[in-house]
């Protein structure tokens, strides 16, 4: 490894496993559109919300890309790349680049080698995960609870004490449900079952939650078996 | 010698005689005609705005004419809204019908799953492009035009429309996916975002207006997946901030006659990120009140702050309990574009905007609008009593 590496983290892991990951970010289709070269101006940083309050640089994403530095790249796809906030506020360098879209293509790789920093980032987050897969609508009123948003007030345990009458005393039809953030119908909910299905996405939830996975797995299965569809009918449209 | 041209005897320009003259080269790319180009290849149904949406055309960012479906409209909603903020989405309900216009509120529409997507990169461009033309065909199919209601989602679905654009495989593989569901591949024309609409009825609304809002200071924080994600399709107006800004909102503000105030972090983002607001919220929580509700304090000190967009206002609204906690300077109640028109136009307060759903204590602002909101408590609770006690199922807009 060159000396300027010398105190550079994951020195363990073989260059060929980064470099492999480095390349997958440039073989994907938007990569060309993403960066077009650096000034090194900064405008980037400043107009980042995430630059304020963590070490992190879109301006260092822009950087690393252009410059093929693997080690680096490598170190910012398993700590950094989880601080953006894919805002697109950098989408104003004079450069036209979009480090916030380089960070999109970063993540994808990480999730789809399952990396364990990935893995970490997102724990918290797989019941969110399972809620829009399986439901079709990410936000539902039964989120809202005093122990996942204790900093919220104690208005969240008032909505969650009074969320079925409340959720009634709102006047659009589709929208009194408490586990959905509104009535999705049935058909609806198997039509997107097929898209995660022949998109691949499945697979990738089971690289980064396997217990997740299995339970989305197993709650598709049977509402396609019911339309008459069977699961193993949607091989990925994806090469 | 300078070699910089010399302006105004080589003073800045004050912000005020600044002229916002678009000399530049517009850029060659536009949607539209690729869009229409791909349909003449048979690649793709292009969903026109047609006479029955009663069509309005104003200018987008880069001065180019956009239609906004105005009547016969296809309602995409938003998760966050309709599970959180129910107000939000209930009020743009309330503007249509108040208006006497007609549209659609689909059972068949899935949220775009770009929060999960912005989250946690779970997905791919391929299943975030069918979801969309999932959607789009299924509007299609129902005979109305979409309009959508998440800031979110119209950035990304512009995304969705580069991408395919100039991804030929991506046609491929989302054309694949649509034959599976037997939907055909449709786009819309233009994607429009309800504040799209808001604003071009503000004048509309400001004739059934019933509050005075004469005394009313007021802040808009714009949708970072509005403006600056795919920043063409976004509105401006010369005559609003010099069209350095975007012009949704803000212009109804004006409109509705309450004072807009400015502050210096308009431009910033609220601090929502995606993954932040579900698992990392310190980080959400110090941006909003740092960077925006204490700025906007400081600078306009103002009755609210108004947004258009789901994670906008979540985040404003939601971050600022911890911050008074902490004995910081903040306070401002926080809500949609569409709230606020509606309150101006008598909406109720509880059985319309639901602003029981939000954080920050809203009675203040009720007051200074003229609404006695002791009296619309009781009878929201009232309609909540009926239900509870089983005397009623629902509430209806025959209700409100
Ligand atoms: S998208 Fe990410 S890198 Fe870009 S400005 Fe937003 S937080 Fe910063
Ligand atoms: S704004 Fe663009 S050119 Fe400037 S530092 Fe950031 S990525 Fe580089």
């Amino acid at each position: 490894m060159d000396p300027i590496y010398a105190d550079a983290k994951y020195q363990d892991v073989p260059y060929e496993e980064k470099k492999q990951l480095f390349d997958e970010v440039k073989a994907d289709m938007r990569w060309h559109t993403s960066l077009y070269g650096c000034y090194e101006c900064g405008i980037c940083v400043a107009a980042c919300p995430s630059a304020r309050f963590y070490d992190f640089s879109p301006r260092v994403f822009a950087q690393v890309m252009a410059r093929e530095d693997v080690h680096t790249f490598y170190e910012l796809l398993n700590e950094s790349v989880w601080d953006c906030s894919q805002c697109f506020s950098c989408t104003r360098c004079p450069r036209q680049n979009n480090p916030g879209g380089i960070i999109t293509i970063m993540r994808e790789v990480a999730v789809n080698h399952g990396l364990q920093s990935a893995k970490e980032a997102l724990k918290a987050y797989s019941r969110i995960i399972y809620k829009i897969m399986s439901t079709g609508t990410q936000v539902a009123p039964d989120m809202l609870q005093p122990d996942f948003f204790p900093d919220w007030g104690p208005d969240v345990q008032q909505v969650s004490d009074n969320l079925d009458v409340w959720r009634r005393a709102i006047p659009p039809e589709t929208m009194h449900t408490t586990e959905l953030a509104w009535d999705v119908a049935e058909k609806t909910r198997v039509e997107l079952y097929m898209i995660w299905k022949l998109t691949g996405n499945l697979e990738m939830i089971e690289q980064i939650d396997e217990g997740i996975f299995m339970i989305l797995e197993e709650v598709m299965e049977e509402l396609l078996d019911e339309h008459g569809f069977d699961i193993d009918d949607f091989d990925s449209v994806i090469d | 010698m300078s070699l910089l041209p010399i302006v105004n005897d080589g003073a800045p320009l004050k912000a005020k005689d600044r002229v916002f003259d678009r000399k530049g080269q517009m850029p060659e790319e536009y949607y539209k005609d690729q869009l229409f180009e791909l349909e003449a290849k048979g690649e793709l149904i292009i969903h026109r705005i047609a006479d029955e949406q009663a069509p309005v055309e104003i200018d987008n960012k880069f001065g180019r004419k956009k239609k906004i479906a105005i009547d016969n409209t296809w309602h995409h909603k938003s998760c966050g809204q309709c599970g959180h903020i129910p107000g939000y989405s209930t009020s743009i309900f309330w503007l249509i019908r108040q208006l006497g216009l007609t549209y659609h509120d689909p059972k068949e529409q899935t949220s775009c799953t770009a929060w999960n997507y912005y989250a946690s990169s779970t997905s791919n461009p391929a299943a975030q492009a069918a979801v969309a033309l999932r959607n789009f065909a299924q509007a299609y199919e129902d005979g109305y035009y979409p309009i959508i209601h998440c800031g979110t989602s119209y950035g990304h679905y512009k995304e969705v429309r580069e991408e395919l654009i100039h991804h030929p495989e991506l046609r491929d593989q989302t054309r694949r996916v649509m034959d599976r569901l037997g939907k055909p591949m449709v786009f819309p024309e233009e994607i429009v975002h309800y504040s799209e609409w808001v604003h071009v009825m503000r004048h509309q609304i400001h004739e059934r207006q019933k509050l005075d809002l004469s005394d009313v200071t007021v802040t808009v924080h714009p949708a970072c997946h509005y403006h600056k994600l795919v920043a063409e399709d976004a509105i401006y107006d010369r005559e609003l901030y010099d069209g350095q800004r975007t012009a949704v909102v803000s212009a109804l503000v004006k409109a509705l006659g309450a004072n807009l105030a400015d502050y210096s972090t308009f431009h910033d983002c609220c601090g929502f990120g995606f993954r932040h607001i579900l698992v990392s919220r310190d980080f959400s929580r110090s941006f909003a009140t740092l960077r925006k509700i204490e700025k906007m304090k400081e600078e306009a000190n103002p009755d609210v702050t108004l947004t258009h967009d789901t994670g906008c206002v979540t985040t404003l609204d939601k971050s600022q309990f911890a911050a008074q906690a902490h004995g910081r300077n903040v306070g401002i109640p926080v809500m949609s574009d569409a709230q606020f028109a509606a309150l101006a136009m008598g909406a109720h307060p509880y059985k319309v905007c639901q602003l029981h759903w939000h954080g920050v204590d809203m009675r203040p602002l009720l007051e200074k609008m003229g609404i006695d909101h002791v009296a619309a408590w009781e009878e929201f609770q009232e309609v909540a009593g009926k239900i509870e006690a089983g005397e009623m199922d629902f509430m209806s807009w025959e209700d409100c």
